[in-house]
């Protein structure tokens, strides 16, 4: 067996350079092992500030209620689960990719998978807090779960999206957190493996569970990761689907639709392979992981944009022309007059969203652009402002004028505290992504030593003259074998 | 758990531990395991291993979620406090499909993560002995178990003539302790110093 497994010249490889695996280490754990630079120290503090921010936003809000956040009774949800929204679907990519992905065989996930998944983790723990805190009575924020109370006990009400919404959140935190860590556990195990500080050595020696790499540890893990992923990518789609519920379920006009669950998740994935983008560009340039996350990755996860893009788009479409073809009053009004209608008080938002989601993302159709760090790194951005003023076009201009004119609330502005809300999170997310970055390997070790002689630049060189050999001494030689 | 004298030896191409695994099995030497850095496809087998049942457990786990909130969902809302929505029927399975759903996919999920740290005796703060600091780099390391009749001179030799590197003997403590990688604190050595006061 010259090859555990072969893989044609035609697919480009998914590591650059000259490397073995004890070079795939080094390059890997080079960031996590030197002094973190100036750069980093910057980002983490102004990441520290937005912070401190946030919680003082949050502050206000709890001291006087969300009435702080200028919401009223037409406008209940604003910039609040517009957010809530925008981080969920954010945090849809990481499983996406590692899920979805490591079941359709896709190789070029191990170079992404492991940043992907604490984008997630980190996007999932943002949204958490836009729910719980627009509760204004937070304390009370347990009453949504249900345990057995002195008030009947009364239970909460299971037919209900938002109690679904409780469930599928927390759900998908907790799958990810344990399919993120359980990856983790052998990185970390070489990471502590070559500690040579005293703080090093304990710190990674109590994070890598006392790992040790022993064949039947690998065979159970490899089972975990493989039902997990199997587990995670229905539950991928259940979330946005539920959170789509949530809207879905009403009778708001511009809200009731059936195209809602598939027409979200498109969505979710199209934000959160932006939002990858946007982190990866930047992160493979500061760690110099360039071989790793190389230009191929990046076509890839822009193809997957253009794809996710153009679905959102005709979904866009579909439900503007069913709003105009069901005949009803109030949805075609809702879209007529609050959203298509560039001079009604909120229809420049609509328009943002068409020109960010739909439009800008068809550039992608070209290679060159596809390839284009620059041009990537600027339509990440835009996708994911789209992505925002697109839930801010379905909550606000749905709510803001739907029955009633005398119910009806032109006023609605975002107040400083709600917009610090949400800068907050910011500072959040990259707080916990700066502190990934230097204390965590950002690619999977493990699995990109499992693919690099498939995958590696250096070894499918080799390949070439194999491809040479009549198709039954192939087969015979380097046929996928598992150990017969 | 106890300290076994063990022989080890490092391979660096998966194209010569195959081999070198499949043939100290067939020469009848116990191969306690092989340490690698990544999983490798098939070097189970190889090891004659069998398959593990976590998936099995997994689905356990799984139908325990789904009965869990069927069970519960149906027990509060059709016997214990009824709630009229909407002039729904109170067992209106549709909707708590969603949390079914959830439910079966957090069970499976908690519960193979905890078996699977159980069966491979991973938390946190616990140590193990390690043949090779690099076994998690990019070596893969074949520990052969001696036994009563092991010739360990022999053995020596086999493991070379297999295309091992650095072949040597070790002492390793073969369970896991409460223990902290910077500190050399065994176990075992504990317990010799508890019985030496």
């Amino acid at each position: 067996m010259a090859l555990l497994r072969y893989e044609s010249q035609v697919r480009p490889p998914l590591v650059e350079g000259d490397k073995d695996y004890h070079q795939v280490t080094e390059d890997i754990c080079r960031p996590v092992e030197a002094k973190p630079s100036r750069l980093w120290w910057i980002g983490f503090l102004i990441s520290a500030v937005l912070l401190a921010f946030g919680i003082l936003s949050v502050t206000m809000e709890v001291m006087y209620g969300t009435g702080q956040w200028n919401l009223n009774r037409t406008i209940g949800w604003g910039w609040d689960i517009t957010n809530f929204v925008w981080w969920v679907g954010i945090g849809h990519a990481g499983t996406l990719i590692s899920a979805i992905l490591l079941l359709f065989r896709q190789g070029w996930r191990t170079g992404v998978n492991r940043a992907a998944e604490a984008m997630t983790i980190f996007a999932v723990m943002c949204a958490g807090q836009f729910p719980i805190w627009h509760m204004g009575r937070v304390w009370n924020a347990f009453f949504v779960l249900p345990y057995p109370n002195t008030r009947g006990p009364l239970w909460v009400n299971f037919n209900s999206p938002l109690l679904w919404d409780v469930f599928a959140i927390s759900t998908y935190f907790t799958v990810s957190l344990l399919f993120w860590y359980s990856g983790l556990l052998p990185d970390l195990a070489t990471l502590r493996d070559r500690a040579k500080e005293k703080w090093a050595k304990a710190f990674y020696g109590v994070a890598a569970f006392g790992w040790t790499g022993s064949t039947k540890h690998w065979q159970r893990h490899e089972a975990l990761s493989l039902v997990l992923a199997g587990l995670s990518t229905p539950l991928v789609l259940s979330v946005h689907t539920i959170v789509s519920f949530d809207f879905a379920t009403s009778v708001v006009p511009g809200w009731h639709t059936t195209i809602f669950p598939p027409y979200f998740v498109a969505g979710a994935i199209f934000s959160g392979f932006a939002m990858v983008q946007t982190l990866l560009v930047v992160t493979r340039k500061v760690l110099g992981l360039e071989e790793y996350i190389t230009i191929e990755h990046v076509d890839v996860m822009n193809k997957v944009i253009v794809l996710t893009g153009s679905i959102v788009g005709i979904a866009y479409l579909t439900e503007l022309f069913m709003a105009w073809y069901s005949h009803v009053p109030y949805e075609w009004f809702a879209f007529k007059e609050n959203r298509v209608n560039l001079a009604s008080p909120y229809g420049w938002s609509y328009w943002i969203m068409m020109g960010c989601n739909v439009l800008s993302p068809q550039i992608f159709w070209f290679r060159k652009m596809r390839r284009n760090l620059v041009v990537t790194f600027f339509m990440s951005i835009l996708v994911n402002i789209g992505m925002w003023f697109e839930r801010f076009v379905i909550i606000v201009t749905s709510i803001y004028r739907d029955y009633l004119p005398s119910a009806w609330s032109t006023y609605y502005k975002p107040s400083i505290w709600e917009v610090g809300f949400y800068i907050g999170t910011f500072g959040l997310f990259f707080t916990c992504y700066f502190l990934f970055s230097k204390f965590f390997p950002v690619i999977a070790i493990a699995e990109i030593k499992h693919i690099l002689k498939r995958s590696g630049h250096k070894y499918k060189d080799g390949m070439t003259e194999i491809e040479h050999e009549s198709v039954e001494v192939f087969a015979d030689h380097h046929g996928h074998d598992h150990g017969a | 758990m106890a300290v076994k004298k063990f022989i080890t030896g490092n391979f660096e191409e998966e194209a010569v531990l195959f081999p070198a695994v499949k043939k100290a099995r067939r020469s009848g030497y116990k191969i306690h395991d092989v340490f690698t850095p990544f999983p490798i496809h098939g070097l189970d087998h190889a090891m004659g291993l069998r398959d593990t049942s976590l998936h099995t457990a997994g689905f356990i786990y799984g139908i325990t979620g789904t009965s869990t909130a069927l069970g519960f969902i149906t027990w509060a809302l059709t016997i214990d406090w009824q709630l009229n929505f909407g002039g729904k029927p109170f067992f209106s399975l549709p909707a708590w499909i969603p949390i079914m759903f959830e439910l079966t996919v957090l069970f499976a999920a908690v519960g193979m993560v905890l078996t699977f740290c159980y069966l491979c005796q991973l938390a946190p703060f616990v140590k193990k002995d390690h043949f090779n600091p690099r076994s998690t780099d990019d070596t893969f390391v074949m520990v052969l178990e001696c036994t009563d009749k092991t010739n360990e001179a022999e053995t020596l030799a086999f493991l070379q003539g297999l295309g091992a590197k650095d072949v040597q003997v070790q002492h390793k403590e073969t369970g896991w302790w409460l223990g902290r990688y910077d500190k050399d604190t065994m176990r075992f050595q504990k317990k010799a110093e508890v019985a030496a006061h």
